[in-house]
């Protein structure tokens, strides 16, 4: 993996270390996170924030309430089967070349490797593949050719774009293999893939006809979105 | 308290984890209350999270962490699964495709309960506005856009606010280091 040059940033990490984001954001930030130890580094921060957090809760004392809280604990510890410390699951496995671009937890979504997705096509130059995820989120592959723009996919919300494969250009910035862009409503962005090979990107955005502001939804038929 | 996560996690020793439940129990139960609304739910999810802990002591590793920072993920996950009911994907450092950290310094590693006080600490210097976002963040379960709606702030605000804190807390912490 290249250098990483787009991260994630502290507003949207900090939702996913509190617990507060959905599945389809949530896969394509744990992806972005198993490739950029960065980005798990600024999260290990934010989780210690919430650790620290919570330890600075002042909780209400009440002695008997915990004595029969712990003889309680106590009766399930019993209960535990004697010695079954958990340990790490030993999931190494070899993986071919091309599959390497692919990261759990994302991985496992897509059934292991993109050769094997199946694409759809979307307009010219460009094939996509949606990936089920629960709620009204959008997640999907989208894989367009050398050269060509990738075709507009928003709908005035949030947007979420990882790549996983190739390169693009957006407004005079490179994006490559793991870079992560992450863009609103007030965000107005043309990214065209790179001459030399073609691009294959995770986006997730909210799904259309469900915006949660109401000016957003008035607007929405004269937008054609 | 890491000793103590330490030793339950090596030596499967109650008394430890005893230390454990007394410390960590009433604020897991304050965090899940502030989460579910609930009393006997916040208590049994407390006592699912103390479970987690005891059976997965001893995957904890004092070089990347301290406890509160640990007990805090278990927590929130028991709550994720049973208040959000909700997946939530995450990375595996055992996949191939798993880009490793860079090895790190030898003299980077401090000890690691003071690392929770310096942390706490860090977060006693942040302005007003900055530390009670980062409440609302932890302990409501609210995205940050309705954050900006209930303080009447533009989501842009909430933004750098949380961008801001992070960076205030990143370099007293650095700068101590």
């Amino acid at each position: 993996m290249s250098q990483i040059n787009h991260h994630i940033s502290d507003a949207l990490l900090l939702e996913y270390a509190a617990g507060s984001l959905e599945e389809g954001w949530s896969l394509a930030v744990a992806t972005h996170l198993a490739l950029c130890p960065d980005c798990r580094k600024r999260l290990t921060l934010m989780e210690a924030t919430g650790g620290a957090l919570m330890e600075d809760i002042e909780p209400e004392r009440a002695p008997d309430a915990e004595k029969a809280s712990w003889e309680s604990m106590l009766r399930r510890l019993k209960a535990e089967p004697v010695e079954q410390p958990v340990s790490e699951p030993d999931t190494a496995q070899t993986l071919a070349v091309n599959d390497q671009a692919v990261p759990e937890p994302l991985r496992s979504y897509i059934g292991g490797s993109l050769d094997n997705v199946g694409w759809r096509r979307a307009g010219i130059g460009a094939a996509q593949y949606r990936i089920p995820v629960e709620g009204d989120i959008n997640v999907r592959l989208l894989r367009v050719g050398p050269g060509r723009p990738l075709p507009e996919h928003g709908h005035g919300g949030r947007e979420l774009t990882l790549i996983l494969h190739g390169c693009y250009h957006c407004d005079d910035e490179a994006f490559g293999p793991g870079d992560f862009s992450e863009e609103d409503e007030d965000t107005v962005h043309e990214p065209v893939v790179t001459p030399d090979g073609e691009c294959i990107c995770l986006i997730v955005t909210d799904a259309p006809l469900k915006f949660r502001s109401r000016i957003m939804r008035a607007f929405q038929p004269l937008l054609g979105i | 308290m890491t000793l103590c996560l330490v030793r339950t996690g090596r030596s499967r020793d109650v008394a430890s984890f005893e230390r454990l439940f007394v410390y960590f129990g009433p604020r897991i139960r304050s965090y899940m209350l502030k989460r579910a609304l609930d009393g006997p739910l916040a208590e049994e999810l407390m006592q699912e999270t103390m479970m987690m802990v005891w059976r997965k002591a001893s995957m904890f590793d004092p070089q990347r962490g301290n406890a509160s920072a640990w007990v805090f993920t278990l927590a929130r996950n028991v709550m994720i699964d049973n208040l959000r009911k909700a997946k939530r994907p995450q990375f595996d450092p055992n996949d191939p495709a798993f880009v490793p950290d860079a090895p790190e310094p030898p003299d980077s590693h401090f000890e690691q309960d003071e690392s929770a006080k310096r942390m706490r600490q860090a977060l006693s210097t942040l302005p007003k506005e900055q530390a009670e976002l980062l409440h609302m963040s932890f302990f409501e379960d609210i995205s940050h856009s309705m954050i900006a709606e209930k303080t009447n702030l533009p989501l842009g605000t909430v933004k750098s606010r949380i961008r801001a804190a992070f960076s205030k807390l990143r370099s007293t912490l650095g700068e101590e280091r």
